[in-house]
Parts: structure tokens; C-alpha cells; sequence
């Protein structure tokens, strides 16, 4: 490898590699040994087919609202109709893809390997996680199919209590039990994290990835039941009709917008943090430098968790809350951005005088980075309360989420995807195919997001499927982008799943990087490690690394 | 198989257990992903220890209500709140209490490998466990016959003109006000419910350990599921040792 040169990629001689016979896929065949299984590179494998499932189902709903979009009339659909529609869009996307996104098949297929064991500390658990995400799905599907729900994902009472009456406890009941999958998740990572570290794997020479699943687990274990208890007093509400959330009989709907929110903002974290890990490792795999400022980046992933659970109120400052408990709860939220921009700016000085090269993972992760920033920059607006008033419940909000949520998450977890897939496959994809969906990804997300903080700033409600004329050009470049992203988000599908078959044979580790997960075979055996390594360096020690391939004789196949 | 999930074994054999190299324990539940039986026992106990922050965190919500309500609503709880009976109410935290004692007795048991001792600790825990759903059985039962189950069939009659119902202790509240026992009674049934549902869930695992504990499964040092439930239980009875002052005991001068 010379300095010049513009990949690190760098594949076994296709002639004579093989994928090794031994392996997680090949050491059991059946469906029941995949639907039984406890290991945890099967779990994450069932996770990522069914999340991607969802994530087109949700992604269907998506294009379906641009479409109604289009015009300023209500044309396509029916106004309650469109209300189903957003509703069943943020439902699917929130809770059944971007909560589970990364921790339930990146996290849980590298975690127990970058930590040096065999596999998470209760793999039973982790295959119940597993099925009570379906169950969640499988509920959700079924309100969608009954007729809908049309309460928004935010589920605000009284109106999901009293004024509708749509699928609403069924769609409630399919987040509680999905909230449980989450729940058992972040707990097998967290004991995992603490009990299963290999001999010499201290937490400071931990892959800054699991410092954010770390983090991200606080999260899921803490905010994840507040969820649970609150929806279960929505379905009580309907069922039984007490007024816990109705002010006519004494109750009070901001508790719920309490409850919810104290969970529902973690939330965004929980989704957030482990798509941070995935760019810690990325950035420093290709620019072939340890990630700088270590310590503060691991510190900062904990600080958001901290933080996140005490910034909720930053949602409710239009609902006749104090103004002092606004006016605290506005410089707290202002505060998260002090960690987040310790992140970007530590991955900005870890790309400083690094030997960077652009494959596809870190293309995702450079979308990330930048849209990442857009996306917490605008969310410092909404934190101040005079612009908040102005732009909340706007196009504004709806922008700056898909910004944090999309921008950031999916381009996040799209890179980690990129990035692992030799790894979990044995394969390699296409390289200048992946390199064009992720330019096409990113210029689809400009061209529909962009316009939509345009139109926010200038009024446009969120939630309505009908606007004055003078918003539409704007609209038009929205749903015209949202095409382009759909071919963004397809071509992947395509050709990761052409590369299962034709892909060329990855090897042990084709982009060099220092990881555990890298010095084993792809794909692992089932138990990963033949023996537990031992820890003798830091995370992302490239020096290491270089000693070691110089005294190995590489053989392959 | 390696890993595979064998669903008639709780815990799936392995030869291979790692020994200490002064003390050849053999333990056959030793799972394989772990490097050792401490590692298997400390990644449980510390498991359990997490999900119960998460139910502190389920609770807590309903808590959390609860104090709001009892906050804005205080003449309205302190009524309705009189209606509970402490006797019973009382009765069933000296219940509990001995229930958690006889939980504490038996995780001794198993550890020092006394089988029968252990079975009959497990059955004493159920017992008593049982009698508590029976007592809360009959308290529901009267809130019922006295109309103050939350929802179409709740009357406030009692609270408004207490004296026509023959009750002499109790100022009568504003009809207004006493719209608001309802939310009392709805998060007094939810809470205890929810606490009820925990104790017949944990009653459910009682009989599963009493089956595994006859069958000599925690007589060889292997105590870990003992040791998990017994922090499941006795979490089951401090929740119950916070719900019945503030459920029970507002404002009662003298108890009574």
C-alpha cells in the first residue's frame, strides 16, 4: 500500500479464497435452528431482515405523504386517511426501526466480539427480544390492517383517550411489548459489557461503538419502562374511561405529555448514540489514526445519556407549562449540544493529517457528519423558547428530526452496515454501486429536507395534508427528493443481496482495521474466538496492527 | 448445537466447565459462553438487578401520578383514602413481611444445601404469598360492593352525604370534589393491581422453583435462579411497603 493510494480496500486473491466451511451460517441448517438459535450473530442476522422489512413499510407511508404533498389540494387521500398515514409512518420508523436499528443487529453481532467473548451474556433473552419485537410488529401490522390509527406517533392525550376511534390500544399495547424487546436488549448489553470483558479489555480500551451501545443501554433500561406504564394508563383510559389524562373528570393531559416525553426524548438518544459508535469506528478505520480525544469521546456518549433524561420539557413549551421550568429546561437542552459537538468536532481532528480514504462506509459517515451537524444546530434553535414558540409544530420540526433521525441515524447506520457486511457475510458488495447510493442518498435527503425547513420557517404546519399555494414549489422539491431517496435506500437492498451470492470473498479483514471483530474469520465461527483473546492494546492501535500482519503469513481459503 | 435453545432445560448442560484450580466444582448448569461459574452467577444477579431498576421505573410513573393527584386533590384523597382498611391493609404487610422472611430463609437454605429445608421454605413464601392475594381478593371485593371501582358504576354518594350511608367519621366533600375520589380509586387499583400481578406472576415461578428445589436441582451449589427470584420478591415487597402508607394511611388521626 503505498501513500498514494486512494483504498485500503484490500481483498484476498479471488482465485484461490474460499469462504471458510466452518461458520456462524454454516454450522447449523434449517429454519428451526435460526428461529431457535441463541447465538447472537443469528439474532442480529433475523433482527436486520425483519427491521429492514419495516423500514420499507415505513418508508411506503413516507412516500405515500409526499405524494398527497404534491399538490396543495387534498387530492390523493382523505384527510383522515393522510392522518393514518404520518401516524403509521412515525410508529413503524420510531419504534420498530430506529430504536432497534443498530444496537439490535450491528450492536448485537459485534458487541460480545469486540469485547472478546463468545457470545451476550443471556442469549435467551436476547432471542425472546427478538420475538417480542415481532409481536410488536406483528400488532402493529394488525392495527394497520383493522382500519388504522390516526393519533400521530405522539399518541396526545385526551385526543387518543376520547376523540378517536381508531386501533388506538392496539397500536399502544404493539409499543409496549416492542418496548420490552428494547428493554431486554439494552440489559444483555449492559451486563454484558460489565461481566464479559475478555482478560485485559479494560474499559478504557474498549471500541468506542460499545461505550455509545453502553450509553445507549442506560437509556433503553431506564426511560423504556416510563413508556410502557404511560401508554398502559392510555389503554385504561379508553377502556375504562377514568380520568387520569381527562381534564373533565380532574386529570390533567400534561402528566402524559410528561410521561411520554420522559421517555420519548431519551428516546432520540437511544436511536442516536449507537449510530455515533458506528462513526467513531468508521472515522478511524479510514483514516487509519486513533480516534482523538478518546476519552472525551466515550465520556461524551454517557454525558447525552445523562443529559437526555433531563431536557423532556423542551417538547411541551407551547402546552402552558411554567416559564421558569422553561426557561431551565431550555438550557438544558441547550446543554446536550456541548457532548454532541465534542464528538463531531474529535471525529473533525481525528480526519486531521490522517491517510483518509473514501470508501463507501465512509461516505455514509461524512453524510453523517454533516447532516448530523445540521440537524443538532437547528435543534439549538428550537431549544430557545422564543424561536421554539414560533417554529414548533411547523415543517421546521419535522425537518430538523428527519435531519438528526435520517441524516444522521440512517446515514449512520447504512455506513455500519457498509462497513460490517464482509464481515457478517464473508462478502464483499460492489464497491462504485455502494458508492453511488450513498452519494444518491445523501443528495436525496438534501433535495427533501432542505425545502422542508424553508417551508417550516415560513409557516407551514406539520400534520395537515392540505397548504395555501405559495408553499407548493417548495413541496415539489420535497416529494421530488423523496424520489431520489427511495432510489437511494432500493439500490443497497439490490446489491447486498446480489453480493450474498456473487459478492467477491471478503477475507479476514479487508478494510485493515484494528478491531477484534477484524482478527477473526468472516463470517465468525459460532463461538467466534477458537480461544479468548487476550487485550494487550488500546483501541484503534494501528501500530499494533501493522507488527502483527508483519510476522503473519497470510494464508487464505 | 452449540448455542442452541433447548426448551425443556432451563439451563443447558455442559461438560466443560471451567474448574478453579484448587476446588474441582462441577456444576452442570455452567452455560458455555461464559469463562467461569462466578462470571455465570455475577452476569445474573447483576441482570436482575437491572430489570428491577427498570420495574423502580414502570412503578415509578404510576408513583409519580399518584403524588401529583394526592397533591392537587388532597380533600378528595383524604376521604377516599379512609375508606381502605387498615386493618386489612396492615394485616397484609405483616404477610408480606414474613412472605419476604421465609424468601430470606431460603436462599439460605440453598446456599448452605439444605434440600428439604429449602422446599419448605419455598412452600411458606407461596403460602403466605397466596394469603396476601386473598386478603387484597377481599378488599377489592368490598370496594366493589361499595360502588368505588372506577369507571361507569363508581358513586360518589358516599363521599357527598357520608351520614345517609351510616358513616359518622367522615365530613362530607363538594360533589365536584368528589369527582376526584375516582382518580384515588382508579391509581389504587392500578397500582395494587399491577403489584398484585407481580406477586401471582412471582407465585407462578414459587411453584417452578419448589418442582426444581424437590427435584435437588440448587442442592450442589448451584443457587443462582434461588438468589435472582429471592431479589424479585423481596423488591415485590418493598414496593408494597410504599404503596400502603401512601394508599393507606393519609391522614388518619388517630389510625384506626
Amino acid at each position: 500500500m503505498s501513500a498514494t493510494s486512494t483504498t485500503i480496500l484490500n481483498l484476498p486473491d479471488q482465485t484461490t479464497a474460499a469462504i471458510p466451511k466452518k461458520n456462524y451460517i454454516s454450522s447449523e441448517h434449517g429454519l428451526l435452528s435460526w428461529l431457535l438459535t441463541g447465538d447472537h450473530k443469528r439474532i442480529a442476522m433475523l433482527y436486520l431482515i425483519s427491521i429492514t422489512f419495516f423500514f420499507f413499510i415505513g418508508g411506503a407511508f413516507a412516500g405515500l405523504i409526499r405524494l398527497e404533498l404534491l399538490t396543495p389540494q387534498p387530492d390523493l387521500v382523505a384527510s383522515d386517511t393522510y392522518n393514518k398515514f404520518f401516524t403509521m409512518h412515525g410508529i413503524i420508523m420510531v419504534f420498530l426501526f430506529l430504536v432497534p436499528s443498530v444496537p439490535a443487529t450491528l450492536g448485537n453481532f459485534l458487541i460480545p466480539i469486540m469485547l472478546g467473548a463468545r457470545d451476550l451474556a443471556f442469549p435467551k433473552i436476547n432471542l425472546l427480544s427478538w420475538y417480542l419485537y415481532l409481536a410488536g410488529g406483528t400488532l402493529t401490522l394488525a392495527a394497520l390492517v383493522l382500519g388504522g390509527v390516526d393519533t400521530g406517533w405522539t399518541f396526545t392525550t385526551p385526543l387518543s383517550t376520547h376523540y378517536l376511534n381508531t386501533h388506538v390500544v392496539t397500536t399502544a399495547s404493539a409499543i409496549f411489548v416492542a418496548g420490552f424487546s428494547s428493554i431486554f436488549t439494552g440489559l444483555n448489553f449492559i451486563v454484558t459489557i460489565h461481566r464479559m470483558r475478555c482478560p485485559g479489555m479494560t474499559w478504557f480500551r474498549m471500541p468506542l461503538f460499545v461505550w455509545s451501545h453502553y450509553a445507549a443501554s442506560i437509556l433503553m433500561v431506564l426511560g423504556t419502562p416510563v413508556l410502557a406504564i404511560s401508554l398502559t394508563l392510555v389503554g385504561l383510559e379508553r377502556l375504562v374511561g377514568i380520568g387520569v389524562f381527562d381534564p373533565t373528570k380532574g386529570g390533567d393531559p400534561l402528566l402524559f405529555q410528561h410521561l411520554f416525553w420522559f421517555y420519548s426524548h431519551p428516546a432520540v438518544y437511544i436511536m442516536i448514540l449507537p449510530g455515533m459508535g458506528v462513526i467513531s469506528e468508521v472515522v478511524s478505520t479510514f483514516s487509519r489514526k486513533r480516534v482523538f480525544g478518546y476519552t472525551a469521546v466515550a465520556f461524551s456518549s454517557v454525558a447525552i445519556a445523562l443529559f437526555g433524561f433531563f431536557v423532556w420539557e423542551h417538547h411541551m413549551f407551547i402546552m402552558g407549562v411554567s416559564n421558569y421550568s422553561a426557561l431551565v429546561f431550555s438550557l438544558l437542552s441547550m446543554l446536550v449540544a456541548v457532548p454532541s459537538a465534542i464528538k463531531i468536532f474529535n471525529w473533525s481532528f481525528t480526519l486531521q493529517k490522517g491517510s483518509i480514504t473514501f470508501e463507501t462506509p465512509m461516505l455514509y459517515a461524512f453524510g453523517f457528519m454533516g447532516l448530523f451537524t445540521i440537524g443538532g444546530l437547528t435543534g439549538i434553535f428550537l431549544a430557545a423558547l422564543g424561536m421554539d414558540i414560533q417554529l414548533t409544530e411547523t415543517y421546521f420540526i419535522v425537518a430538523h428530526f428527519h435531519f438528526v433521525m435520517v441524516g444522521g441515524m440512517l446515514m449512520a447506520f447504512l455506513s455500519g452496515v457498509h462497513f460490517w457486511w464482509p464481515k457478517m457475510t464473508g462478502r464483499m458488495y460492489p464497491e462504485s454501486l455502494s458508492k453511488l447510493a450513498a452519494v444518491v442518498t445523501f443528495i436525496g435527503f438534501i433535495l427533501t429536507f432542505m425545502p422542508q425547513f424553508i417551508v417550516g420557517y415560513l409557516g407551514m404546519p406539520r400534520r395537515y395534508h392540505a397548504y395555501p399555494p405559495e408553499y407548493q414549489v417548495l413541496n415539489v422539491l420535497s416529494t421530488a427528493g423523496a424520489t431520489v431517496l427511495g432510489v437511494g435506500y432500493m439500490l443497497p437492498i439490490l446489491y447486498l443481496a446480489w453480493s450474498l451470492k456473487y459478492g467477491a470473498i471478503a477475507g479476514n479483514n479487508p478494510w485493515q482495521a484494528t478491531g477484534l471483530e477484524w482478527q477473526i474469520q468472516s463470517p465468525p465461527l459460532t463461538e467466534n474466538f477458537t480461544e479468548i483473546p487476550v487485550m494487550d492494546h488500546e483501541a484503534y492501535d494501528y501500530e499494533w496492527l501493522e507488527h502483527k500482519t508483519q510476522n503473519e503469513v497470510t494464508t487464505v481459503g | 448445537m452449540d448455542n442452541s435453545i433447548v426448551t425443556t432445560e432451563p439451563l443447558m448442560p455442559r461438560e466443560t466447565a471451567v474448574h478453579e484450580e484448587h476446588e474441582h466444582v462441577f456444576i452442570p448448569q455452567h452455560r458455555h459462553h461464559f469463562e467461569t461459574e462466578e462470571q455465570q452467577r455475577e452476569a445474573g444477579s447483576f441482570g436482575m438487578w437491572l430489570f428491577l431498576l427498570t420495574e423502580i421505573m414502570f412503578f415509578g410513573g404510576l408513583f409519580f401520578a399518584y403524588l401529583l393527584y394526592r397533591n392537587w386533590y388532597y380533600d378528595a384523597f383524604v376521604p377516599a383514602s379512609n375508606f381502605l382498611s387498615v386493618t386489612l391493609g396492615g394485616t397484609n404487610t405483616a404477610i408480606l413481611i414474613t412472605s419476604g422472611f421465609f424468601m430470606a430463609l431460603a436462599v439460605w437454605a440453598a446456599e448452605v444445601r439444605k434440600k428439604q429445608f429449602l422446599v419448605i421454605a419455598l412452600i411458606l413464601t407461596t403460602l403466605f404469598g397466596l394469603a396476601f392475594i386473598s386478603i387484597k381478593y377481599v378488599e377489592w371485593h368490598d370496594e366493589w360492593v361499595h360502588r368505588h371501582v372506577p369507571g361507569a358504576s363508581f358513586d360518589i354518594s358516599e363521599f357527598v352525604s357520608p351520614k345517609a350511608h351510616g358513616i359518622t367519621d367522615q365530613k362530607p366533600i363538594s360533589p365536584d370534589m368528589a369527582e376526584h375520589c375516582q382518580i384515588f380509586f382508579f391509581l389504587y387499583f392500578a397500582m395494587t393491581g399491577m403489584h398484585a400481578l407481580h406477586m401471582i406472576i412471582g407465585i407462578g415461578l414459587l411453584v417452578w422453583l419448589i418442582l426444581r428445589a424437590q427435584r435437588g436441582d440448587f442442592s450442589a451449589g448451584y443457587v443462582a435462579p434461588i438468589e435472582n427470584f429471592g431479589l424479585y420478591w423481596h423488591f415485590v415487597d418493598i414496593v408494597w411497603l410504599f404503596l400502603f402508607p401512601l394508599l393507606y394511611l393519609i391522614n388518619r388521626h388517630p389510625l384506626k
